[in-house]
């Protein structure tokens, strides 16, 4: 990188960008003739491209929510997005064939390395495609899908039709909408009935071009007994214009199935990130979100699930971390139909330098959904009196039986907590570090290891050179 | 003693919070090797003695200095004098809610030491210190002095301060809440440190006094040393508390 390029980049450590080697880069803005010309270039079956004509009416009729940060949703300029953009002919199976620089770019955030050590599969995008895709062996030969999701529409189009859209149909909401016009990339995973797939498999994100749109679109189905653990990372240059990232992902676990879906997004403060997740559990299933958000301009994201049979679980864990010039809208929501159905929210989140942090969270519980038990805990941490957070809970209960707790807690990073690790030896910088490592810890913990002391390393980063 | 052992300066110390004298004219010295003991009521102005060398930041030095190993330190921070050696075991020790003991100790001990102990080493001497203070290793996977009884924090106070080895400890009611056997242990690590260091032990008791030899115990009153003798002095309060201490005109035998 040159020092210029550093400079632009400041702190942020992925911020870095390679030449636009476009094979085939669509003008900026949308229109229908966009949505059915991604449909052609994909060759794809007649009902999508229906389904993604009809999905860009609904976005272009649908009002723009009222909530959230209006104002930032509001400055979105949806003629200057590229809605797609193919930077490899091809996704390959072996790195060594993926084109040099891109190549060097998951190099540089370490994914062939990770892949190698712990990781049972791979699935890297680059701008609108998957360049870079890989399983091990023995999965597959047990029977496991894992492939980008434009693979996925192609060679198991039955399968596809029969889920897509089931969890998260393209009115939900305008960026569902948006998404399942131009959805391009993503996963696609089916875990055969009672496989247990042991080791994560991961998707990473990459956004490389200015004013780019990326809006992966991931399907995975669980079958009856199964269990996966997803891991997803997302990050981009940093420019001085928009990008935008509008994600939708489908989750559906089977009776007694588990999805584990991780996430750490760290996109640059330059990105929109507009993500729709929601996970289905049947009988006796469990759905968990692992959601980290650093990155981004704004975010409005909360991780879903609908409880659907009885004696299903949720667990939503996430944190955010708000700096200067960045809203983390984020939160959780969980719906339980069905009785004895349990959930818990833990969320956490961290303002700084004028940041800010907003928890959002629905719970409902139907009148049918007998004896269900939840817990919500909420904790926020200020570190400085210029940030803010916000907590905007909702309860809808709609019987007697349930067991539900709900905590909220919002504080200030004490002065006799940096004394005393002052008088440790910490700098003052070290020690909001290893207050704000500590906030998150019951979050980091739940991550794979190698995953935990990066998100660690991370946030020490964030507080340097910070505090005045 | 030589000027070179001489740690701990405190000369004509003035110190105010908020607008509110606590010390008035405070002087004390103290050189490697001894054990001083600073006794008072509540309020005496104990405690802020103790933080004001560390370098809290609430408290404003209105007049007079503080000088470490010969060098005047008011301009130095909190970590700058932890990493210079000094140490403060804390009253009442801070919460740092998910930091594992483990994780804070190799870290405090990277960041104080120059050539810190790494690896096998750094852990051979861990488990050395608990097992002198009679910890379990258990504690390495807790988070500081979360949920920890009193006795648990003030193990793991000192447990820092065997690690970290420094030259000026600064023990803030280090034995206060403490049982026999805790008191004891607690003792010993005190006696393992002190041979190198200078130390000042702030105490409500006398019983401390039993397991720990001081030099010097000094009486503090309205933020000023107004009494200093040896351990007989100790035992003198035990038994007569701080009102004789006040009558002008009394001169000690």
């Amino acid at each position: 990188m040159s020092d210029e390029a550093r400079e632009a980049v400041g702190d942020y450590k992925f911020g870095f960008h390679d030449p636009e080697n476009a094979t085939i880069r669509f003008d900026k803005g949308l229109s229908e003739q966009v949505v059915r010309d991604i449909s052609e270039l994909k060759n794809e079956p007649e009902w999508m491209t229906d389904l993604r004509v009809k999905a860009y009416h609904h976005f272009i009729q649908r009002e723009m929510p009222d909530w959230g940060n209006c104002s930032e949703l509001n400055n979105i300029d949806f003629d200057n997005v590229t809605y797609f953009l193919r930077s490899s002919d091809a996704t390959e199976n072996d790195w060594d064939d993926v084109p040099d620089d891109i190549k060097n770019t998951f190099d540089r955030l370490g994914i062939p390395e990770a892949e190698q050590k712990w990781l049972g599969g791979v699935t890297a995008q680059y701008e609108s495609e998957a360049v870079y895709h890989s399983i091990r062996e023995d999965l597959e030969d047990q029977g496991v899908l894992f492939l980008d999701m434009d693979s996925g529409l192609r060679e198991h189009p039955e399968l596809v039709k029969k889920f897509f859209g089931t969890v998260i149909p393209y009115g939900d909401n305008k960026f569902s909408a948006l998404n399942t016009a131009v959805w391009s990339g993503g996963s696609f995973i089916y875990v055969p009935k009672g496989v247990h797939v042991e080791m994560p498999v991961q998707a990473y994100f990459r956004i490389n071009a200015k004013n780019m749109g990326q809006f992966e679109r991931t399907l995975i189905i669980a079958d009856e007994g199964s269990s996966l653990h997803y891991v997803e990372g997302c990050t981009a240059p940093t420019y001085s214009t928009d990008s935008l990232h509008s994600a939708v992902v489908e989750l559906i676990a089977m009776k007694g199935a588990k999805i584990r879906y991780s996430t750490i997004q760290n996109w640059s403060a330059n990105v929109y990130n507009l993500v729709t997740k929601r996970g289905v559990a049947h009988e006796n299933a469990t759905v968990e979100w692992v959601d980290g958000n650093i990155g981004s301009k704004l975010t409005m994201k909360y991780p879903s699930v609908v409880l659907k049979g009885e004696g299903a679980h949720a667990e939503v864990i996430s944190v955010a971390y708000a700096g200067a010039g960045q809203h983390q809208d984020a939160g959780a929501k969980v719906h339980h139909l069905a009785p004895n159905t349990t959930s818990s929210i833990l969320s956490k989140s961290i303002s700084k330098n004028g940041g800010r942090s907003s928890y959002r969270g629905m719970l409902q519980v139907t009148p049918k959904a007998h004896g269900c038990r939840s817990k919500v805990v909420c904790d926020a941490l200020m570190l400085d009196s210029d940030s803010r957070s916000d907590t905007y809970p909702t309860m809808e209960v709609g019987n007697s039986t349930a067991d539900l707790e709900h905590e909220a807690s919002v504080s200030k990073v004490s002065g006799d907590q940096l004394f005393y690790l002052m008088s440790r030896g910490f700098s003052e910088e070290e020690a909001m570090g290893l207050i704000v490592n500590g906030f998150f810890e019951p979050f980091t913990r739940e991550l794979p290891m190698e995953y935990a002391v990066e998100l660690n390393k991370l946030l020490e980063l964030e507080m340097e050179g910070s505090i005045g | 003693m030589s000027v070179t052992d001489e740690v701990l300066r405190v000369e004509n110390l003035h110190v105010s919070v908020d607008d509110t004298p606590i010390l008035n004219g405070m002087n004390l010295t103290i050189n490697r090797g001894e054990i001083h003991v600073v006794m008072g009521r509540n309020g005496a102005g104990k405690s802020t003695l103790a933080s004001v060398v560390m370098g809290h930041p609430d408290y404003e030095i209105t007049s007079g200095s503080i000088f470490y190993m010969g060098t005047n330190i008011d301009e130095m921070t909190v970590f700058e004098r932890a990493r210079a050696g000094m140490f403060l075991s804390f009253q009442y020790p801070a919460v740092i809610p998910g930091v594992q003991v483990g994780t804070f100790l190799k870290k405090s001990v990277q960041s104080v030491h120059d050539e810190p102990l790494k690896g096998r080493a750094f852990r051979k001497e861990l488990n050395a210190a608990m097992a002198t203070l009679e910890m379990q290793k258990s504690v390495l996977s807790r988070y500081v002095n979360d949920g920890f009884s009193g006795g648990e924090k003030k193990r793991l106070e000192i447990l820092q301060m065997l690690l970290l080895k420094p030259t000026l400890a600064l023990l803030d009611e280090t034995d206060s809440g403490l049982d026999i056997d805790a008191l004891r242990i607690v003792a010993k690590g005190i006696n393992s440190v002190a041979p190198q260091a200078g130390c000042l032990i702030i105490t409500h008791y006398q019983r401390l006094l039993d397991h720990v030899q001081p030099h010097y115990v000094h009486v503090m009153i309205d933020g000023t040393i107004v009494r200093t003798g040896g351990p007989e002095l100790a035992l003198k309060l035990e038994e007569q508390g701080y009102d004789w201490l006040e009558e002008p005109q009394e001169v000690e035998a």
